[in-house]
């Protein structure tokens, strides 16, 4: 027998936790699911500088920590398994997991994205083996070492910066020839004297006997390669949404994104998307909570509007 | 950390994960690591409910960073299978408990 809900939520980020706690608050019964972290990617960020109310920063962690905490108080029901199958296309949406079969009057996605993977020789062999996908949970290995963090955007930007509190020196690659982080944040990059930068570069090969050594560089516009000592890889390279589980049962953009009308609502009546999983224009923690709020009222809306 | 999960380190390490009869899986962890603090409760089920069939351990890899070396740890949290004192399988990062048990599958099972 399916247990019965007013609201499923996919998706443990700052998206599915401020929908979860928006939708408790509201009274309905809501279960919300997710299979690895709670907090997402958000939960391994160092500092978060720009979400309102916290003049000093606060760490990723911590805030989603205190959205998890906040969402139960108002009765989320939070279940660490992940789903494994979902049938939109009835009035009853149902949602399996390895736990259980789950009904509900509405479903909201935010599964988000995943940071791409560096996809070229030695990578997969070294990953855990000096490349590293998450700086606050590896920078310490880096104590008085050589890094390279790949990527320009704010967090290939941000994350290098803060392993200068542990290596010695940080090389920023970026294939353009200029940074796409903030301003600001490109700013205290150029000030730090550990950070240096090879810009209109690409590792095509990564190198080492059980251990990282070093990398192949290649410079996009003049074709030449170079290999550069290098003692961990720190990778931010883009993202890819979390959506493989909703393949041909949602409308997804060409990038896999899943799109939704102004309400939030994807093209199955009833089930909703927020945050990085939708395709917006900012990737940031206060636009995935502000969609998670939206959500959260507009699934509301469409469950009276069923009764 | 919950009751059947062992804690190891330096000294205990040739003892109770290289000389051990029964497969241990070793959860190398740090404070300073979000996953590996999520994950930890997971670790603690695991335990419970396969303590028959596997030993669970944790070191601290700051506290022993002997061994973290000697295994090349350089990500956390890294799980490893020893049997027999070698490494059988080893995997990086957070992840929901059936993603252990069917990557454990052949020592779960």
């Amino acid at each position: 027998m399916a247990e019965e809900y007013d609201l499923i939520i996919i998706g443990g980020g700052p998206a599915g936790l401020t929908a979860g706690l928006y939708a408790a608050r509201s009274m309905l019964k809501v279960r919300l699911f997710e299979k690895e972290v709670v907090g997402g990617q958000t939960s391994i960020t160092d500092i978060i500088e720009n979400y309102p109310g916290f003049p000093k920063g606060i760490s990723g962690f911590e805030l989603t920590d205190k959205m998890r905490e906040q969402a139960q108080e108002f009765g989320l029901e939070l279940d660490m398994v992940e789903v494994t199958s979902v049938d939109f296309s009835g009035p009853v949406k149902k949602v399996v997991t390895p736990s259980g079969e789950f009904n509900a009057k509405a479903v909201i996605i935010t599964t988000g994205v995943r940071p791409s993977r560096l996809d070229v020789p030695g990578a997969q062999e070294l990953t855990g083996r000096g490349i590293s996908y998450c700086a606050t949970c590896d920078g310490p290995f880096f104590r008085n070492k050589k890094v390279m963090v790949v990527g320009g955007g704010n967090s290939a930007v941000e994350e290098a910066l803060y392993l200068t509190k542990f290596a010695s020196q940080v090389t920023i690659i970026h294939r353009r020839d200029q940074l796409r982080a903030d301003k600001i944040v490109q700013k205290r990059a150029f000030d730090n004297e550990k950070v240096d930068f090879l810009l209109d570069s690409v590792i095509t090969a990564v190198s080492g006997d059980g251990l990282v050594s070093g990398v192949t560089v290649k410079n996009v516009k003049t074709g030449e390669e170079k290999e550069v000592p290098a003692d961990g890889i720190f990778v931010f390279v883009g993202n890819l949404p979390n959506t493989e589980l909703f393949d041909g049962k949602l409308t997804l953009d060409e990038r896999g994104y899943i799109t939704t009308d102004e309400s939030l609502m994807t093209s199955a009546a009833g089930v909703f998307a927020a945050g990085d999983v939708r395709y917006n224009l900012l990737k940031q923690v206060v636009v995935a909570a502000g969609e998670g709020a939206l959500a959260a009222v507009s699934a509301e809306k469409y469950i009276e509007s069923q009764e | 950390m919950g009751a059947n999960v062992v804690k190891v380190d330096e000294q205990s390490w040739d003892a109770e994960v290289i000389g051990s009869d029964m497969p241990v899986l070793v959860d190398f962890w740090a404070e300073w690591c979000g996953p590996c603090k999520i994950v930890a409760p997971v670790i603690d089920e695991l335990a419970n409910e396969y303590s028959s069939k596997v030993k669970f351990a944790k070191l601290n890899v700051d506290d022993n960073p002997r061994i973290a070396g000697q295994y090349q740890v350089m990500s956390i949290p890294t799980f490893a299978l020893f049997q027999n004192g070698e490494v059988k399988k080893r995997f990086v990062g957070a992840m929901p408990k059936e993603r252990f048990v069917s990557e454990l599958s052949e020592w779960l099972g």
